[in-house]
């Protein structure tokens, strides 16, 4: 595979109208793009033309980026933005789901709250082991990879909105929550919850006699 | 003691210890804890693990459908 050209040469690239530039873009961010969409517009073809709109607009705006975000952060702006007025509603409300007070663990992995010994601490023969042992091959296999994929497909959708943004497209936090308008404080406990739930899924597929 | 961190409130506070927002006494009360608890050592390892490998994770590549319609689209933006 060529190598990733960074954001300033893909910038140059197609304000002179390179199609391999412009390749390289949708190839990385397209899928990504309509994931997200979906949380504003239920329809995967309205996501996947909202998507379609977000390039064009992309393309068109070229000239006006003034590079005062990061190019990628630019294009998830504008496509929440299409996609808002798409769904038709200004700001999304999130689910209950989204809010469902799922511990991070388990109870039934601690102690009893009451108990004399050790209350709330994990009991015994319920605590995480290391994932020390377990060999590199099958920790970056693309099966374990599929895993946290699944996981991810299964969270309520602004718990995977969130933790795609943040884990996979490595936006920051406050990018996140200008683009999805949620608070801070909310961005964290939705990606600390669907965290819990993917390292959960991982423990279930490494470690299953835990 | 009173001010003790138990495993099961460890659990629900490493998003927020990771990213550095815990109160100063917490934050300390939870490195005080790890560092006297195996399975809580785990858990954080595992929680730092998940996060780098679903950095690791990629979409779905294009179906042939999608790169051909996002390909007529910069070509005709292109001929404009």
């Amino acid at each position: 595979m060529e190598a990733q050209l960074d954001e300033l040469t893909l910038l140059s690239l197609l304000r002179q109208r390179d199609e391999t530039a412009f390749t390289q873009l949708v190839e990385q961010y397209h899928s990504s793009l309509v994931r997200l969409a979906t949380i504003y517009v239920q329809d995967t073809r309205i996501a996947e033309e909202v998507a379609q709109e977000t390039w064009l607009a992309v393309l068109h705006g070229l000239d006006l980026f003034e590079g005062r975000s990061s190019l990628k952060t630019w294009i998830f702006t504008i496509l929440a933005n299409k996609a808002k007025t798409r769904g038709g509603r200004e700001t999304r409300t999130i689910s209950y789901a989204d809010w469902e007070d799922r511990p991070a663990v388990s109870p039934d992995r601690f102690n009893d709250s009451s108990a004399e010994k050790w209350p709330d601490h994990w009991a015994r023969g319920s605590a995480p082991a290391s994932w020390d042992e377990i060999p590199e091959d099958l920790l970056l296999s693309q099966e374990t990879l599929n895993i946290i994929r699944e996981a991810i497909d299964q969270l309520p959708e602004s718990q995977r909105s969130v933790i795609a943004l943040h884990d996979m497209e490595e936006l920051s936090a406050q990018e996140i929550c200008n683009i999805l308008e949620i608070s801070e404080t909310n961005q964290r406990v939705l990606l600390h919850r669907a965290r819990s739930r993917v390292r959960q899924a991982l423990e279930d597929y490494l470690q299953p006699e835990h | 003691m009173e001010n003790e961190m138990t495993c099961k409130e460890l659990v629900e506070l490493v998003t927020d210890y990771l990213e550095g927002t815990l109160l100063e006494d917490v934050h300390v009360q939870f490195e005080n804890h790890l560092s006297g608890c195996d399975g809580c050592t785990s858990y954080m390892e595992q929680m730092r693990q998940t996060i780098l490998l679903t950095g690791k994770v990629r979409e779905e590549n294009l179906t042939p459908i999608q790169r051909d319609d996002l390909l007529r689209l910069f070509r005709d933006w292109k001929k404009a």
